[in-house]
C-alpha cells in the first residue's frame, strides 16, 4: 500500500509562485493551512504566516517576483515547517543593513526582513548582487 | 476590481473588513475611505479587523496610514476587534501601531467615537 502521508525523514517540497499580490494572499491561506495540520497554537501560526508574507511581498516588490518553496519538517521529535524564498531579481548590496529595522529602499517601514527573523526560530539569507535572494525560515512547533 | 464596501451611518464610516486583503485593495480602501470622509463629512471611521487572522506589516502601515489621513480631515479611527495573535505578532514585528485607537468591539468603539465628536 503506497502511503500518501509525506515522509517526513526526507522533506518533499512544494513550489508556489510569487507573481502578484494575489500570490501573497494564497501563501498566507496556505501556510496557516499546513501549521494547522500539524497543531501549531494560533500565536505561532500567526507568526509565521505574519513572517511568510513579509518574506513574499518583499520576493515580489524588491526581488521582482520569484517563487516559494515549503516542507514540513522532522527533527528530534519536533515538527517545524520550513519556507524558502526565491528571486532572481537584483540582490541585496549589504545584507547586515537590509535586517536593520527601519531601514528601507523603496519607503516602506522597513521591517520587512527584521521583522520577519523575530518571528520565526531559523533565518537564512543568501544574496549575491545582479543575481537574486534566497532566504530560507523555520518555524518550529513549541 | 473588488472593492471593501463602506457605509455611512449618521457621521459615521463603518468598515468590516471581511476576508484577507491582498495589498493593492488595502491601498484602495485607503484611497476610497479618505474620499468618502470629505463626501460624508464624516467624523468618525470605525474599523472592524475581527475577522483578519494576519496584518502583516503593509496592512499594519495601511491602518496606521489611514488613521493619520482621516485626522487630517477631521474623522477621529478606531480600530475594533483585533485578534489577540494578531496584537502580539504586531508588536514583535516592530509596528505598535501607537497612533491608532482601538476597542474591543464595534459597541465599545461606537463608544468611543461618540465620546470624541461630543454626541
Amino acid at each position: 500500500m503506497i502511503s500518501i502521508a509525506p515522509k517526513l525523514g526526507s522533506p518533499e517540497f512544494q513550489t508556489l509562485p510569487l507573481k502578484t499580490d494575489e500570490n501573497v494572499v494564497a501563501l498566507r491561506k496556505l501556510v496557516r493551512e499546513q501549521l494547522v495540520a500539524i497543531n501549531f497554537s494560533l500565536v505561532d501560526q500567526t507568526k509565521c504566516v505574519t513572517a511568510a508574507s513579509e518574506l513574499a511581498r518583499n520576493t515580489l516588490k524588491y526581488g521582482g517576483g520569484g517563487q516559494v518553496r515549503f516542507s514540513v519538517l522532522a527533527a528530534d521529535g519536533s515538527l517545524g515547517l520550513c519556507l524558502v524564498f526565491i528571486d532572481a531579481g537584483p540582490g541585496i548590496k549589504d545584507v547586515p543593513q537590509a535586517l536593520t529595522d527601519g531601514f528601507t529602499t523603496q519607503g516602506g517601514l522597513g521591517l520587512g526582513l527584521g521583522g520577519a527573523r523575530r518571528l520565526v526560530d531559523e533565518f537564512d539569507i543568501e544574496s549575491e548582487p545582479g543575481k537574486g535572494t534566497t532566504v530560507r525560515i523555520v518555524k518550529w512547533k513549541k | 476590481m473588488d472593492r471593501i464596501p463602506i457605509l455611512s451611518m449618521g457621521n459615521l464610516l463603518l468598515v468590516i473588513i471581511q476576508f484577507d486583503m491582498h495589498d493593492r485593495l488595502a491601498l484602495a480602501l485607503q484611497d476610497d475611505l479618505t474620499e468618502q470622509i470629505v463626501k460624508e463629512q464624516a467624523k468618525g471611521v470605525l474599523i472592524d479587523i475581527s475577522a483578519l487572522d494576519v496584518v502583516d506589516s503593509f496592512i499594519g502601515r495601511v491602518i496606521n496610514n489611514t488613521a493619520s489621513m482621516a485626522r487630517l480631515l477631521a474623522a477621529e479611527t478606531v480600530v475594533v476587534g483585533m485578534q489577540p495573535a494578531v496584537a502580539i505578532t504586531l508588536v514583535e514585528l516592530g509596528l505598535a501601531l501607537t497612533g491608532v485607537k482601538t476597542a474591543l468591539n464595534v459597541e465599545k468603539g461606537m463608544a468611543l467615537l461618540g465620546k470624541s465628536s461630543g454626541r
